[in-house]
């Protein structure tokens, strides 16, 4: 699954034993694609000894804070951004 | 743990009441070393590039950028690039991304996983920023947080916390501070501090 800027997003909920990058305050969150990086080596794999390959798509996500946290006390316009690992995001529009 | 050979007497080499964290550190190095993943050479050459460091480095990058517009945006579209421009050394993260403060929007910095950041343009990064209170409240109260480092943002700037949890390092182009406009590249840099590339502070005024 590829992405583009200005797709919307969640990132997966699903569980996942040992290391990964998508942190759990994002899990589930729904966000808008805002920049597509490169590929890189698979740190989940990378983490266990292994050669990272195939390597993933990395994105730049963008979140509301107000999203997030249902306690926010900012302002609503505050933005969270986060890199997330391709086969973390499913589509959400 | 087969082929994994241990016979071999141990001397502590500091004090007893090393804190947890470095004999954790110290036993984590020693299995490294035994067990051929890094040899003690490449330990301290990496330590020692770690610690060359300084965030004098990343000051110029940005005061480079206030001075020529043509370099920020050459640095706002790749800051490694950029850093080789300046025979700056960028590192070993393939993908450096400048981020610009602006008077609509301020990015500040955190890696929530654990304390990713740009060494190479930084240096090794302060205690806050590896502490679990930075990295738990920079996400879900970042203004507070900007408070208690002495920042407090006006309502209509565009808050943005970047969270950095994979490959990408990045580094906060902060505002040009008033008062500069006859300042050279040097001067510049000087105002430039390390809190103000990580996006908890303004930049030092001119004196």
């Amino acid at each position: 699954m590829s992405f583009a800027p200005g797709d919307t997003v969640r990132v997966s909920s699903r569980a996942h034993e040992g290391h990964h990058r998508a942190p759990g305050y994002l899990k589930g969150k729904i966000g808008t694609v805002e920049r597509v990086h490169d590929r890189f080596l698979n740190p989940e794999t990378r983490a266990y000894g292994k050669d990272g390959e195939p390597a993933k798509r990395l994105y730049l996500v963008g979140f509301e804070l107000g999203d997030l946290w249902p306690t926010y006390r900012g302002d609503a316009d505050d933005r969270l951004v986060a890199d997330v690992f391709e086969h973390w995001l499913e589509p959400a529009s | 743990m087969s082929g994994y050979h241990h016979d071999h007497p141990h001397e502590p080499v500091t004090a007893s009441d090393e804190p947890a964290v470095a004999a954790r550190v110290r036993a984590l190095e020693e299995l490294l070393l035994e067990k051929g993943v890094v040899d003690r050479d490449e330990l301290r050459q990496r330590i020692d590039w770690l610690v060359s460091r300084t965030p004098a480095d990343g000051a110029r990058l940005v005061a480079r950028a206030w001075l020529d517009e043509d370099f920020k945006v050459r640095l706002l579209a790749d800051a490694r690039q950029a850093a080789l421009e300046l025979d700056v050394d960028p590192g070993p993260s393939p993908v450096v991304v400048a981020l610009e403060n602006t008077d609509d929007v301020h990015h500040m910095v955190v890696c929530t996983l654990c304390s990713c950041y740009p060494k190479a343009l930084l240096g090794p990064p302060p205690d806050w920023y590896k502490s679990l209170p930075y990295r738990s409240r920079a996400v879900s109260d970042p203004r507070c947080v900007l408070r208690e480092f002495g920042l407090t943002l006006e309502d209509d700037v565009e808050l943005r916390v970047v969270d950095s949890t994979a490959d990408i390092r990045y580094l906060v182009v902060p505002r040009r501070p008033a008062g500069t406009d006859d300042l050279d590249e040097e001067a510049l840099a000087a105002l430039v501090t390390r809190d103000a590339m990580i996006g908890v502070s303004q930049p030092l005024a001119p004196a």
